[in-house]
């Protein structure tokens, strides 16, 4: 029944237009990204190395496919939540609003496998956001740019990471990347438990976002003492595999902060949608 | 033929508390395989939080919940698969079509359903040829048909139906009471019909409860209930005046509840009516028409405002 029930999820969300808005923004976005990258690349090249040319030369084709999808990473990272909570936000409120939900837990499934096949469809459906992503950053951009070492800019210098020895760090990024979406999915699904409308959990889960990253960003004794644990401070953790040498206890620590909180996250979504009475 | 002695539903002192509201008092009724069971009350009386909490989608405060011989809070899945309903109003997913709607909630019953099947249903109940359209253009009374066809689909053995006429055109009325009244005879289906409309649970129920303020006032069967009480009878005669003075005569006054044109109405018994046609047409009165007037609506003000 667990798999019926994931099965009209999936349904759902694909009949769902608004499913189809984060595909068309990502799409927008990465293709304006590349024609501007195209038309004028060299100048935001130039920008970067400016500060190095008088004691490094750059060789090479440094405007390659990877560089640009290291930048659409680190770009569209702090935007995909919002396209992935506009789908699962609204996964449960979205049943409230219409009615639909009195039907739906009137059928013999637990609440519990409905919430989890709701989780699931929206983990598939953050999956595609980023797959697409991907595909539009990498191959596409690669398609465009060709191929190359990538040169990573971080707070130590600058890094030059050999082309041979990027597929496994674009994998394990995109991997993290997707943990710290899953963890924004399981954010607004937990929210859409409380609310009766679709618009609430959206907003509240960008709120909360805004919030942390706020708090992250502030350097205050008091404050700092909570940062390592908000897990804004791991969204951008798959940055960390394209250090050298690589910092697997950060990287370790950030995985575990993200599953954790998804943990707790689904555990109090779950006491709560058990415990609900359907009213609307 | 179904089994009539065996109670498929058994809410005993059923209780529903919201903090200090109290949305259900004590509510306590039965349900027999193969009843049309007609559940009135006024608004707030409790009834949607009674068949909300019959169908696990709100939790008790106390009370006992059997369905099927088993407790609710034990069984519930076994007791879901077994149950169709529409709760107020059918709700479904306005961006699928209707086929696709029935498909996703026939996935969920715990039967296999074949397509042939969803198509029968769609067919059965009045659909056919609309199962490709999304739910957006479909109007309130097609949504209820739908919701009629979701409640069946599995072939459940009890089908509860919440207010299924409300927003419905005269028509649309007829059609779902037909539609209920052919789920009992030709699938022999046990329904549980909660309804405003006091008409239609006489003409299609075969026993009712009545609560008002959270708390069941009566139940049992429609026509004893009814049958119980003094009837008021609307008497078309040509004579008025000659008629009541006849009232008078037999020492019957006290039976005239009041006149309207040429209708005599009176306040009796249903052994009585014979009785007092017999009177007027022995004494030269012409008796155009004899009409029982408004018999569970008075009964159910008389219980309510008791």
């Amino acid at each position: 029944m667990f798999w019926k029930s994931t099965y009209n999820e999936f349904i759902k969300i694909a009949a769902k237009p608004r499913s189809y808005i984060g595909l068309g923004a990502i799409t927008l976005i990465i293709a304006i990204i590349l024609f501007a990258m195209k038309a004028d690349g060299m100048s935001f090249i130039s920008f970067v190395t400016g500060p190095f040319e008088q004691s490094l030369s750059f060789e090479g084709n440094i405007l390659n496919g990877n560089l640009i999808a290291f930048i659409i990473l680190q770009m569209l990272i702090i935007h995909v939540p919002l396209l992935i909570a506009l789908v699962t936000g609204d996964l449960v409120s979205g049943e409230g609003a219409m009615g639909t939900i009195r039907l739906l837990l009137t059928k013999p499934i637990s609440r519990t496998s409905i919430l989890f096949s709701k989780y699931l469809a929206g983990c598939a459906y953050t999956f595609i956001i980023l797959l697409w992503m991907g595909f539009m950053a990498l191959i596409i951009g690669k398609w465009m740019f060709g191929s190359g070492d990538l040169m990573v800019l971080n707070s130590d210098g600058l890094i030059v990471l050999q082309e041979h020895d990027l597929a496994w760090r674009f994998f394990c990024g995109f991997s993290v990347a997707y943990l710290s979406l899953v963890m924004v999915a399981a954010l607004s699904l937990t929210l859409s438990c409380f609310s009766e409308n679709s618009i609430g959990p959206i907003v509240s889960t960008m709120a909360i976002i805004i919030l942390f990253t706020i708090i992250g960003a502030l350097d205050v004794p008091v404050l700092q003492k909570i940062q390592p644990y908000l897990f804004t401070s791991h969204m951008v953790a798959w940055r960390n595999f394209f250090e050298d040498p690589l910092p697997t206890q950060k990287i370790i620590s950030s995985i575990g902060i993200l599953v954790a909180h998804i943990v707790v996250l689904l555990s109090i979504a779950v006491y709560k949608f058990n415990r609900k009475d359907i009213l609307s | 033929m179904p089994n009539t002695s065996e109670k498929i539903v058994e809410i005993k002192n059923l209780v529903k508390h919201y903090g200090k509201f109290h949305a259900v008092e004590d509510v306590s009724f039965d349900v027999y395989r193969g009843d049309v069971f007609g559940f009135l009350g006024p608004n707030g009386a409790g009834k949607s939080t009674t068949i909300r909490t019959m169908l696990s989608l709100i939790k008790p405060t106390s009370g006992e919940l059997k369905l099927f011989g088993k407790d609710l809070l034990k069984d519930r899945n076994y007791i879901l698969s077994k149950i169709g309903c529409i709760v107020e109003k059918p709700d479904f997913y306005k961006y699928l079509s209707a086929e696709k709607n029935i498909e996703i909630f026939a996935r969920l019953s715990g039967v296999t359903v074949t397509k042939s099947k969803i198509h029968e249903i769609i067919e059965f109940v009045g659909l056919k040829g609309r199962e490709k359209d999304k739910l957006g253009g479909f109007s309130h009374g097609m949504k209820q048909r739908l919701g009629i066809a979701q409640t069946l689909v599995h072939d459940p053995e009890l089908i509860i139906l919440d207010e299924p006429t409300t927003g419905l055109d005269p028509q649309g009325i007829i059609d779902i009471r037909n539609l209920i009244l052919q789920l009992k005879n030709e699938r022999n289906k046990t329904v549980l019909l909660s309804s405003h409309i006091l008409s239609e649970i006489e003409l299609i129920a075969n026993r009712m409860v009545i609560i008002n303020k959270g708390k069941t006032i009566v139940q049992g069967s429609v026509s004893e209930l009814l049958n119980a009480q003094e009837l008021i009878v609307s008497f078309s005669v040509d004579n008025m005046e000659k008629a009541k003075q006849l009232l008078a005569n037999a020492g019957m006054t006290q039976l005239i509840d009041k006149t309207e044109d040429s209708n005599l109405l009176l306040h009796i018994s249903q052994e009585k009516i014979p009785v007092v046609n017999k009177l007027f047409c022995d004494n030269g009165i012409n008796v155009f028409s004899i009409e029982a007037k408004r018999k569970l609506e008075d009964y159910f003000l008389k219980l309510i405002n008791a």
